[in-house]
Order: structure tokens, then sequence, then C-alpha cells
């Protein structure tokens, strides 16, 4: 039987505002749970499920991605009286976020399921310490490991170190313009009543924090915090039954690489990263460009992470990623604010999760800082964004997550108010 | 199960017996002799050690000598260290060197980058004093940390005999 004329099935745009996210959760951020990545889990997809205004028969695929750190989605679905028709756990963290969005249109698109719950649930604090200390740090190296953790070269931060280095001597990157990251974030955070880290911080206290691997600050780094977050995919045209404005998804791009995987330094510039390869998909798949974007969440392990993924996604000219964050563009009120919650840098460490949950909420025109909430139960939006304040992207049509897991492997995804 | 388990700086280090290629390269480090993979196909060199060739996809491959010469294309300097191995060694550099030896080769942006410390010419983590002197365009050899009987991994010293740049690009802050 012939496909209709219409569709064209060899190309992937024509799932284009097809999938919304309709539903979003999480756990409070904290450092010390005191409660198991099962019953953080089950918490977030809930939560995600009663923003969304769904029953629990009304979810049958579930998706969450993990290091070990984790429990599974057969526990957190029998938690919830969830019968699934498809789950899969998968291995990874950052970058995951973006990825299974691409998988969940996948499978529901290929006839497994309906209602996709994706979770990441994790003890990043008070469990498997995200910053790689702990007890990994003191496991035995084996085999392929002797050519970098026999060298003291295992954290996230010490494996990404070389790139942000290059970069500088690349491009003349200045430690204040990277830094300039840090406190944009933390002025977001400042205005969001969820984040773990609600101080304002300026480019001196960033630049005069202890050295933790040149070039990286203790303030450039993310906060590790423990918390579950989870929000939930469906067709477009069931997302508009639900409670919320859908916010639909335009693009995906997942795990996408640079050349020479197994050790991506082999492969030169190292100071351009993954994004390079990934616009080339994300933009023709969403059909805008960096330009159409009125915010976004580039993530922030680092200050730097934002920095080359803003860059290499063509935001701005290769190079100029250091004035990019630094002109005002990336703040609240400026042309296009990033990781208006903080991100994680300062609201909780999620491996990307937080950052798309933000987008909705702005997408919704619903984003819950200290606004009064007014007669219809929406937040009635002050646009003042100064401490304590809003931090609503007036008029949000469009955004874009980028997702980062290292230098080599990166995710997207652009969403549009439905 | 043969293999080899070692302590190095109080690391517990081990290479499992079904790892031919990573015993193989161990093992010519542990005879101070530095050689990589040439693909019978293509002819490249590639580094790490691994089972295929990155480029062609070739499965066969000859260990081929390689000279241990290059210069630093990039660096980190540790200062809070989260191995306890290293926690007594701070400030301590990893450095990623781009080897002489098929430089800007398949294409120009690429090399041979091999990872390693900045130690002394015996293979101990270099001194704050010496890692002070390092950056991007430092001149450096190959040197070997013993580790027991076919392990030594190989490290990076500053190489005496090499024209060094006049200074090498180093972070804004020190």
């Amino acid at each position: 039987m012939p496909l209709p004329a219409d569709t064209d099935a060899s190309i992937p745009k024509y799932l284009r505002d097809k999938y919304a996210i309709v539903g979003v959760g999480e756990t409070p951020y904290t450092r010390g749970s005191g409660k198991t990545t099962r019953a953080m889990g089950s918490f977030a997809v809930r939560a995600a499920m009663a923003d969304a205004g769904l029953k629990n028969t009304e979810i049958d695929g579930m998706l969450s991605y993990q290091s070990g750190d984790s429990t599974f989605a057969p526990m957190v679905a029998g938690d919830l009286g969830i019968r699934l028709n498809f789950y899969m756990d998968v291995f990874g963290g950052g970058s995951s976020t973006e990825a299974l969005v691409g998988i969940a249109i996948g499978v529901i698109e290929a006839g497994l399921c309906k209602t996709v719950a994706i979770f990441r649930s994790m003890n990043g604090f008070s469990q498997v310490r995200i910053g790689g200390t702990g007890a990994r740090a003191a496991a035995p190296v084996n085999g392929d490991q002797l050519h970098a953790r026999a060298y003291g070269w295992q954290s996230a931060g010490q494996m990404f170190s070389p790139t942000f280095m290059r970069h500088m001597y690349d491009y003349g990157t200045t430690p204040e313009q990277v830094a300039t990251v840090k406190v944009i974030h933390s002025e977001h955070a400042s205005n969001n009543p969820k984040a773990y880290y609600k101080k304002r911080f300026t480019v001196d206290e960033v630049l005069s924090s202890r050295i933790i691997c040149k070039p990286l600050h203790l303030l450039d780094c993310c906060v590790e915090t423990d918390n579950a977050t989870c929000f939930i995919v469906t067709r477009a045209e069931h997302a508009r039954d639900l409670r919320h404005t859908p916010a639909l998804i335009r693009g995906v791009v997942g795990r996408c690489n640079k050349p020479r995987m197994d050790m991506h330094y082999q492969h030169g510039p190292i100071s351009t990263v993954a994004g390079h390869y990934g616009k080339n998909i994300l933009w023709p798949n969403a059909g805008v460009g960096p330009e159409d974007i009125d915010l976004t969440g580039a993530y922030d392990a680092f200050t730097f992470t934002t920095m080359l993924q803003l860059e290499d996604y063509g935001f701005c000219k290769k190079g100029e990623g250091g004035h990019y964050v630094s002109d005002g563009t990336m703040r609240l009120g400026g042309k296009r604010p990033n990781n208006t919650s903080g991100g994680h840098l300062c609201e909780g460490y999620t491996h990307g999760m937080n950052m798309v949950i933000e987008n909705v909420r702005q997408l919704r025109h619903d984003v819950d800082d200290s606004c009064p909430i007014g007669p219809d139960g929406k937040r009635q939006h002050t646009y003042d964004y100064s401490e304590g304040g809003c931090r609503q992207v007036k008029n949000a049509e469009v955004t874009a997550n980028l997702g980062w897991a290292m230098p080599g492997t990166g995710s997207a995804m652009v969403m549009r108010r439905g | 199960m043969p293999g080899i388990r070692a302590d190095y700086m109080g690391m517990a280090l081990s290479i499992d017996d079904l790892d031919g290629e990573n015993l193989a390269y161990f093992k010519h480090c542990s005879q101070h002799d530095f050689h990589l993979q040439k693909c019978d196909d293509c002819s490249l060199l590639r580094y790490p050690p691994n089972t295929g060739c990155p480029w062609c996809g070739g499965a066969k491959a000859t260990w081929t000598k390689v000279e241990g010469k290059g210069e630093v294309h990039s660096y980190e300097e540790v200062h809070h260290a989260i191995q306890p191995a290293f926690k007594g060694h701070t400030p301590y550099m990893v450095l990623l060197v781009d080897l002489d030896t098929q430089k800007g080769k398949p294409s120009e942006v690429e090399a041979l980058r091999v990872v390693a410390n900045l130690t002394t010419a015996d293979g101990v983590l270099a001194p704050p004093e010496v890692v002070k002197t390092v950056g991007i365009g430092t001149r450096v050899r190959m040197v070997f940390a013993d580790v027991t009987d076919g392990l030594s991994l190989p490290q990076w010293t500053i190489d005496e005999t090499a024209k060094q740049p006049a200074k090498p690009w180093r972070y804004a802050q020190e």
C-alpha cells in the first residue's frame, strides 16, 4: 500500500510538531535527600502526571537513564500502578535527555506505546557523587582506563579541561568572559525559589574561588545535588486535551558525535565540540535557525560547556563564544536568555533534565518564580528581573536545549509553544 | 588468570589476560620502547591501542616503534585531586601531546595525541616549580614510570635538548 502523497517518511522533519511535552515534575533539589532513587523517581513521575492531568492508566511507556547510580523504570512504574507497554533503562548521563525524547517519539510512532514518562533520579551528592569523588575515585584502574585514570585524569572536569584550555589558546577567550556564565546563571537562580544556590555571584568572586583543575575554578563547576526529574511525551493531538499549553517538539539530535568517538582528542580542532555536527541535524529538522530562538538551555556542567555549545550550534561565530556569553545576550531581559532556572551551576544537577523542564514552563508562560498567582491559576508575571523577582521570558515562543555528554558527544532539541 | 596486577602510587592497576592489545602496548613500554599499532591496510598509526583501525576499519595491525617526541597541544593543572593516589601530589599536570610522528595526518587537524603527566626525567610527577614552566608549545620527550614486569606507564618530561618556545602559552591566571 503506497504511503499518502503528503507524507515523506524518508525525512525526519515530517514529525515536526507532531509530539509534545505535556507534563513536568521534580523533587526538591537537595544535598541529603534522605530518600532512595526509587522513592524520588516515583515522586517525580507522579508530579509530572499530576501536572499533565494524566492518570496512571494513561502512561504506558517509560524511559530512564543512569550510570549504575539509580533505580529502574519497572520499580517506579510498580510504585505508581502503571502497566508498561514499553520501557528502557539507558546507560548514560548528560545528553541523554534530548536523545530519549527522540527515542520516545520513535517508539510511539512505531506503535509500541502511546505516552512515555522520561525520568532521571540521582542522589548525585549523597550517594554517587557526580564529581567523581568517593568510591568511584578509589576504584581499581583496569585495561583501557590505564590511558586515563592512571594519570589522575578521571573526573568530568579533568576529562574536559584540555578542550577548555585550548579554546582560550585558539581564540583568546578570557577567564572573565567565561566566569560571566556563572554570574548570569546565578542571577537567574536568585529568581527561582527551587534553586539550590540562590546567591548572586560576581566575576571577581568566580575568579577568586579556588582552582579545582586549571582552567576551572570551584565556581566554574556545577553544584552536585540529590533529585529526580521527569517529563512526559505524547502525541500533539492528545496534548491538546490536557491541562497545559503543550511544548511542541520541532526537532531532536541524539548523542551526535565528533569523529574518533573512542578518543575524541585525536581529531581536532579540540576546541570544537559535537554541536558542530549536531547543528546540521537540529536546524533542518526543526525548520528554524539560531536567530529564531527566544531562549536557550545550553548545558552548564561547567561555565565553558555553555559557551562551547552556543558557539558550535551557531548562536555566534566560531571563536566568539567568550563575547556572546558576556555581552548580556544570555541574561534575563537580554536578547536570548540562557538557563533561566539557574541550570546545573545553581539550580541543581540533573544531567540535563531541569533545563528541558524550565523551557517547557517558559513556553507555557507560567514559569514558577515568585510572581503572584492570578485568578486563572497562572502567575501574573511582572518581567522585573531584579533579585527575587520574575524570570519569565516575555512572549517565549521557541526554545533550544543543547545537551552535553562530553566535548565529543551532545544532543539537542527545539521546542515551540503549542 | 595471569594478566597483570600491580600497585602504582597506591592505585591498583590491572590488565586482564584477555586484553591482548593493552598487554602488548604496556609490554613495549616496560622495555622503555614506545610502540603503536600500524594498520596493515592503510598504514596509519593509531593511539590509544584498540582492536581496529579508526580510519579504515582494518582489523589487522603491526606493532611499530615510534619516537616519543612531541609538543604540548593542551594541558590542565589539577589542584584538587579526586583520586586518593594523587592527593599528595598537587598541583600535577595532565598533558595532551602531539607526537611529531604522523602529525597532520590523515588530515591537518589530526595528530597522535598522547596523554600523560608531566614528570621529571625519571618518571616521577613534576614538582610545582617545574609545572609552572610548561604550557602549550613546550617540547617534551617520553620517559617511562616502571610499575611491574610487563607494565610501565609512558610519561612526558621537558625535552632538554629541544629548542623550546621563548614563552609557552599558559592560562592567564597563575
